[in-house]
């Protein structure tokens, strides 16, 4: 029985998610076939061009890094009660900073300049996402609204400086600062044409994962998030743990920025703002906000995204249609909490809930 | 007499007016509706996604059927479409109002992307402006009096809403459902029904102002049209304190610090376009922490809305 207990909200928390994937997955085939398209056929390039070679899957697992530390920028507000959602700016910012790191690091050993760039991005997006958490907790201001605004004003920051005091008069179709030199790039993992930005992320998610689970901070985060008032009967200072909280997601989706800039482009241009930050909260939500789960479940997005191409190459479907696979995924996922704990199967019969009757 | 090159300096407070009429439409016509919505104790975050949606759908019904306001009226249907499926699902138990809202705007962009592809290309028929200024020689002042009629309408919508809010039966009802559902319960009058519908009636609003923005201006189709602008309306309807008289006001405000990146870029000020074009952004990022504060709630806001209860 207790074995029971231990596992079947686990199982819940696995099945309704998966169940709800089916479900979107049945919606986008409707919608395929109301386009004038094979479902079937759609399907089986979707699963060709994110998993179905080594080529598409080290594709799937390139977009997948990003996509890891945006999903985190989600998912750890989250655990404090935030709804974060503004990623792409601090992605951007951190981008930014961290061209600007490498660029004025340039001459100093390889590592240090890698190492400073990211801590400067990751810095950097950790401020901007900080102030949202600030703005929540000392002014009474809606984060959801205030990361979003702040994202808008951060690309718009990118885009002013990349084209303007920052721009490398060398980069004459596509504006962007000055490059960090090759030899400060980051370079891939061991046999794959992936970079070390993947195994960045999946570190800093499991790193997340074990503090959250094992360590009173993410018990003080959740208590902060589920009522502030107790929390702060219990002697926890909320405003630190508010702001820490942003401050941390913020870290995460300044590395990822920091990350294309130090592996992937090479120096900062407007290439940078791809609907990372954006796609990183679908990943949170699908994940349930779990660092844990967030690994597989950006590489099944990142997949989704990679095999995009393919459907605009084979079938001439606009590249919107993997935005709208997406959409309709996050829109069941969303409805689906409403079975949350209301499933029979998924109910054990403790002594426990015996007594107490669970709430409708 | 030249007047044109005569009027000088003139010409740039005029340029501003003029383009903050124009540009506050749109924010007009979506922060009226969610203002409904709010009023009913939800509220809509997808608006962003529904505005874009709105546009698509109304510039290609006009490219199709060759008249414009048929465009509108699509428009408005489809956004009463997405309200109609956001206000169903927030209806279901556990499921949290801002985040179908984020996932409806993901959605909403995702489908206007993907059925607009074909429209960004062709030319529909736009909406025409009724010309006011007639009277002058200038042709400054004539372009800077042609006021398109969905602003008009917007300001009478604005009129109609006060005093429906206060006076009406109708008012009464959706402001007792968004101060406390027991109430309404009490009183007998439907919850979910009410906000599903006000979240109908502001999905529609927000369609046709989508439709503005493809069919007036900038008028045309792509990609890049709505950048926020639902979302600003939404932190716009905040900073109005739940008044639609306010959101007039709000409006032209937002338009005019929107105008302002391209009547600089204009004057042949270009070196901080990108820098004016994020005016709108900061200024309801700055108004908001201004107005907010952590220790009581908004006076003015209904109490059941999620978004202003701590």
């Amino acid at each position: 029985m207790k074995l029971m207990q231990r596992f079947l909200p686990v199982a819940e928390s696995i099945a309704i998610p998966v169940m709800a994937l089916l479900v979107a997955m049945l919606l986008f085939a409707g919608f395929v076939m109301a386009v004038g398209q094979s479902p079937v056929e759609v399907y089986s390039l979707l699963y060709q061009g994110g998993f179905g070679s080594a080529f598409s899957l080290q594709n799937s697992l390139l977009r997948a890094a990003p996509l890891i530390l945006t999903g985190l920028a989600v998912a750890i507000p989250a655990q404090a009660g935030m709804v974060i959602i503004g990623g792409e700016g601090a992605l951007a910012l951190g981008a930014l900073a961290a061209a600007v790191a490498g660029a004025s690091l340039n001459g100093a050993s390889p590592h240090l300049v890698q190492t400073g760039m990211l801590a400067v991005g990751a810095l950097c997006g950790g401020v901007w996402i900080g102030l949202s958490g600030w703005l929540r907790h000392y002014r009474g201001v809606n984060e959801t609204i205030s990361s979003l605004l702040l994202s808008y004003i951060g690309i718009a920051l990118l885009n002013f400086f990349v084209e303007g005091p920052l721009k490398d008069p060398a980069s004459l179709n596509k504006p962007s600062t000055a490059p960090i030199g090759d030899a400060n790039m980051i370079g891939n993992l061991p046999g794959m044409d992936v970079h070390y930005g993947l195994l960045f992320g999946v570190i800093c998610a499991l790193i997340t994962w074990v503090i959250l689970k094992f360590t009173t901070i993410g018990f003080a985060l959740r208590t902060v998030g589920g009522n502030p008032r107790a929390a702060q009967m219990a002697g926890l200072k909320v405003g630190y743990w508010i702001v820490g909280a942003a401050f941390a997601g913020g870290l995460a989706a300044g590395l990822a920025g920091a990350i294309e800039v130090a592996a992937v482009q090479g120096s900062a241009n407007a290439s940078v703002v791809a609907g990372y930050g954006y796609a990183g909260i679908l990943v949170a939500f699908i994940a349930r906000q779990n660092p844990f789960a967030v690994i597989p479940v950006a590489i099944l997005i990142g997949g989704i995204n990679a095999a995009g191409g393919m459907l605009q190459r084979r079938l001439d479907m606009p590249d919107a249609s993997v935005m709208v696979l997406q959409g309709i995924i996050f829109v069941v996922i969303i409805a689906s909490e409403t079975l949350n704990g209301r499933l029979r199967i998924f109910k054990p019969v403790s002594p426990i809930s015996a007594v107490i009757p669970t709430k409708p | 007499m030249n007047v044109a090159d005569g009027l000088g300096w003139w010409g740039v407070p005029l340029a501003i007016f003029a383009g903050a009429i124009r540009v506050s439409t749109p924010y007009l016509l979506v922060s009226l509706g969610e203002c409904i919505t709010e009023k009913s104790g939800r509220i809509n975050l997808g608006l962003e996604g529904v505005l874009i949606m709105g546009a698509m759908a109304g510039y290609g019904v006009s490219l199709l059927s060759g008249s414009a306001w048929l465009g509108v009226l699509a428009a408005g249907l489809v956004g009463s479409l997405l309200g109609l499926l956001h206000g169903l699902l927030c209806s279901l138990r556990r499921v949290n109002d801002i985040a179908i809202g984020i996932s409806i705007m993901l959605l909403g962009t995702g489908l206007a992307f993907f059925l607009g592809k074909p429209l960004v290309q062709p030319q529909a028929p736009m909406l025409n402006a009724i010309p006011f200024g007639f009277w002058s020689d200038s042709p400054q002042i004539q372009s800077a009096l042609q006021i398109n009629p969905l602003f008009l309408i917007g300001i009478a919508l604005a009129v109609l809403l006060h005093y429906a809010f206060r006076y009406t039966r109708w008012g009464m009802q959706l402001r007792i459902v968004g101060d406390s559902a027991d109430a309404a319960l009490a009183l007998g009058y439907p919850v979910l029904p009410t906000r599903i519908f006000a979240t109908v009636i502001g999905g529609f609003l927000a369609g046709v102002g989508g439709a503005f923005l493809s069919l007036y201006y900038p008028g045309s189709w792509n990609e890049g049209l709505s950048s926020g602008q639902g979302i600003i309306a939404v932190a716009l309807v905040i900073f109005s304190r739940w008044e639609p008289l306010r959101c007039l006001w709000a409006s032209l405000l937002f338009g005019g610090a929107g105008a302002l990146g391209p009547a600089l870029q204009a004057m042949g000020i270009t070196s901080g376009y990108y820098l004016f074009n994020a005016a709108p952004y900061v200024l309801t990022l700055g108004i908001l922490i201004a107005t907010s504060s952590p220790h009581r709630t908004l006076v003015g806001a209904p109490g059941e809305l999620s978004l202003v209860r701590n």
